[in-house]
């Protein structure tokens, strides 16, 4: 809820760029539609994912708000699938490996789709993707800074032309984002080998979309900079290690809009992250976290 | 349109005091009952206030007809789930009235899990002269009683009393949604978020589920029940929508349960306008029979629109509630006012039409004259038997003079609930914890 008065920036900024800019940093501002719609994507993505897994703190959590959730984030999802930002997303995941992190309760949000058993996945490990992709996105939004709140602003009334034309764009020609995560964890794993294969025909998008080149490696130029996917950097990890996610109570991120505009919700997210694939020896807190997101499943099914 | 702002009178308020209102004071349905001379509210504390219409009195024609507290009472309470280990709430969803057939009044009231029906009456007498009992109320030693004196009825001051007459549980597994009387007066119909069930007003132990669209495997679910209503002439037919935006006609007659609909009303996508929101927005959150029974009206998130039973494929008119909130949706999803769930309800002649807004506005469209108007109900602006004035939001940058500015609006003063009276021009405002009733200008 907005208070009477408080100036909602989330919105203003999407209508006037030059304003958002003047927060933003720099290389933000110069950011096209095309990457702001796929952050806008991202962070929708994560937003959703966020309200899915607090609906389980609720006494009684709202069937028909969860469901309209869910089916949020499918259709994100089967949008990503389609234009192929979800399979690098997989195989990112797939990369990095973290078997004891596979989050069976997140299949219903993230329905294994046609595209994602040709791309050789099995669904745990897809599943898993779907919580990943929202927080490498995270970096990337918390990296924008006030790029997020651009993000918002212009997503309600984007055409599905706008979406696929665009989306192909920063994600397919990134080159520090594909790349650069790929050989990471080709360092780590040289069996995943074979499912890197598939994202090579994606690459071929990059040429033709050239144009856009300079925006999206500003984007993902920043981007690999706090990429979680290389090896952690300690001191990272350290600053996020002892962040307590059930400090983030409901009304923090639901009603996030009061004090801390965007933070609230991102912050759970990065928690989250930091014990994704970076910290994985990091079991106890990160099962907990993951423990809570097995229950989505539970709420949906209203158990 | 004549009951128009420009006409319009408070008539009364009732107000809480603001300063004291906790959680429990938010109202969470108003209804007037078939005669008008009776609103109930029902609160998320669980009680239910029932306001009377006072006798039109010569001296004071001003005070034509005002609301007063008729009887308070405690419709549910708390409970705890075991089985589940959940707490059901005692907010009350939803309060339909009976029509009345004596001289006491029933209503129906639900909370999430339990639907009980209540009897309100008036007593002005009592019974005195007994002998069987001591002044205290004891039993007599029958020994003692030598005669039998016949009781005589002695006047005594008004008592109005709500007796619980039946309690229907145990039928619902997820949150109940709507309750509808149906127009036989023996039956009514409780919905919950993926079943109707039909109950017996007489009999609480066993209901028929006559709608279950709940997916052999939990995890296909996309689509729930938002709300259902019984058609208000034909006791067979009855109208429930979907989260998805579509509202299905059912007929009891064809089968025991009526999984297969006898008309489906749905308005193609518009491809122009598509966004990860779509759903979310054409999520039904009510929809209404009119009294002539020949339309339905839902309320999505941004519209309000008007069904004819006999045209499936679109509705026949739309009407923008707010529109302006269209660009800000990200936001409202956000903060979760994107689920808020507004309900409408039609004038007594079905040619006008109400539902509510954000910042305590709400919004009446003239279905004939095409014209439509914002009102305001709040403390602030309004004093007691004032005349409102329509509110406008302006969307642009430049801001005339009693405008509001998009961005100034409150997005925590909701008007979910609101009730007209079936024959005349009343109205009735649930705004958070205060309720508003507005009736025409007295001439």
């Amino acid at each position: 809820m907005f208070p009477k008065g408080t100036k909602r920036k989330f919105s203003d900024s999407g209508e006037e760029p030059v304003s958002g800019g003047d927060q933003a940093a720099s290389p933000v501002a110069a950011q096209t539609l095309s990457s702001s719609y796929s952050l806008q994507r991202q962070s929708l993505l994560d937003m959703s994912l966020i309200k899915l897994q607090l609906c389980h703190m609720l006494v009684e959590p709202n069937l028909c708000r969860s469901v309209l959730i869910a089916n949020t984030v499918r259709q994100i999802q089967e949008e990503m699938t389609q234009d192929g930002t979800w399979q690098i997303m997989t195989q990112a995941l797939a990369a990095a490996q973290c078997p004891g992190d596979r989050l069976v309760a997140t299949e219903v949000l993230c329905r294994q789709t046609d595209a994602a058993s040709q791309a050789g996945q099995s669904p745990k490990p897809f599943s898993v993707v779907g919580l990943e992709e929202g927080y490498h996105s995270e970096e990337v939004v918390m990296e924008g800074d006030v790029g997020t709140e651009v993000t918002m602003s212009t997503l309600s009334p984007v055409s599905p032309q706008l979406s696929s034309s665009y989306l192909a764009g920063p994600f397919g020609m990134g080159p520090c984002w594909e790349d650069e995560e790929e050989e990471g964890e080709c360092e780590e794993d040289e069996e995943e080998d074979s499912e890197e294969c598939v994202s090579e025909g994606e690459d071929g998008d990059r040429d033709h979309l050239s144009a856009d080149s300079r925006t999206g490696e500003q984007v993902f130029g920043t981007f690999e900079i706090k990429h979680p996917a290389p090896p952690p950097d300690p001191a990272l990890e350290e600053l996020f290690s002892d962040v307590d996610p059930s400090y983030y109570d409901l009304d923090t991120v639901l009603t996030g809009m009061q004090s801390a505009p965007k933070m609230g919700p991102y912050d759970l997210l990065e928690s989250l992250s930091t014990h994704g694939p970076t910290a994985l020896s990091s079991s106890s807190s990160c099962r907990s976290d993951l423990n809570e997101l097995d229950h989505i499943m539970e709420i949906i099914v209203g158990s | 349109m004549e009951e128009e702002s420009d006409t319009r009178k408070i008539n009364n308020s009732f107000l809480r005091d603001h300063n004291y209102a906790t959680e429990a004071d938010i109202i969470s349905t108003v209804e007037f009952n078939s005669s008008g001379e009776l609103l109930a509210t029902g609160d998320k504390g669980g009680r239910v206030v029932v306001f009377q219409r006072e006798q039109e009195s010569k001296s004071q024609p001003q005070r034509r007809g005002e609301y007063n507290v008729y009887s308070t009472f405690q419709s549910h309470e708390p409970e705890f789930d075991y089985l589940k280990s959940l707490e059901i709430e005692e907010k009350i969803n939803k309060i339909r009235w009976l029509p009345q057939q004596n001289a006491a009044y029933f209503l129906l009231s639900t909370n999430d899990k339990t639907v009980k029906l209540w009897k309100i009456s008036e007593r002005d007498k009592r019974p005195e002269g007994y002998n069987l009992k001591d002044e205290d109320g004891r039993i007599r030693d029958p020994s003692t009683i030598t005669t039998l004196r016949v009781p005589v009825l002695q006047p005594m001051d008004l008592m109005v009393e709500a007796t619980a007459r039946r309690v229907f549980s145990n039928a619902h597994t997820y949150h109940i949604n709507s309750i509808s009387v149906n127009s036989d007066l023996q039956t009514f119909i409780s919905t919950d978020d993926l079943r109707v069930n039909l109950w017996n007003l007489e009999i609480t132990d066993r209901s028929f589920n006559i709608v279950d669209i709940k997916p052999a495997n939990m995890e296909e679910l996309t689509e729930v029940i938002t709300s259902a209503e019984f058609h208000p002439q034909q006791c067979h037919t009855f109208a429930y929508s979907s989260s998805k935006g579509s509202i299905r006609l059912c007929d009891m007659r064809q089968a025991a349960l009526c999984d297969k609909h006898c008309k489906y009303f749905e308005e193609p996508e518009d491809p122009s306008t598509r966004s990860f929101f779509s759903e979310i927005i054409s999520s039904i959150s009510d929809v209404k029979f009119s009294h002539n029974g020949r339309f339905l009206m839902t309320r999505d998130y941004l519209t309000v629109k008007v069904w004819d039973l006999q045209m499936e494929n679109k509705p026949l008119e739309t009407y923008q509630v707010h529109d302006y909130l269209r660009g800000k949706l990200c936001s409202l999803y956000e903060n979760d006012c994107i689920f808020d769930k507004f309900e409408c309800v039609w004038n007594g002649s079905d040619s006008v039409i109400m539902t509510g807004s954000y910042n305590n506005f709400f919004r009446m469209f003239d279905r004939n004259t095409k014209r439509d108007v914002t009102l305001e109900a709040s403390r602030e602006n309004s004093k007691p038997r004032a005349i409102l004035k329509p509110r406008k939001v302006c969307v642009g940058g430049k801001r005339r003079k009693d405008e509001i500015s998009v961005d100034s609006l409150d997005f925590s003063k909701k008007i979910l609930h609101t009730t007209w009276h079936p024959h005349e021009n009343i109205i009735a405002v649930a705004a958070t914890n205060n309720l508003y009733i507005f009736q025409d200008k007295v001439n």
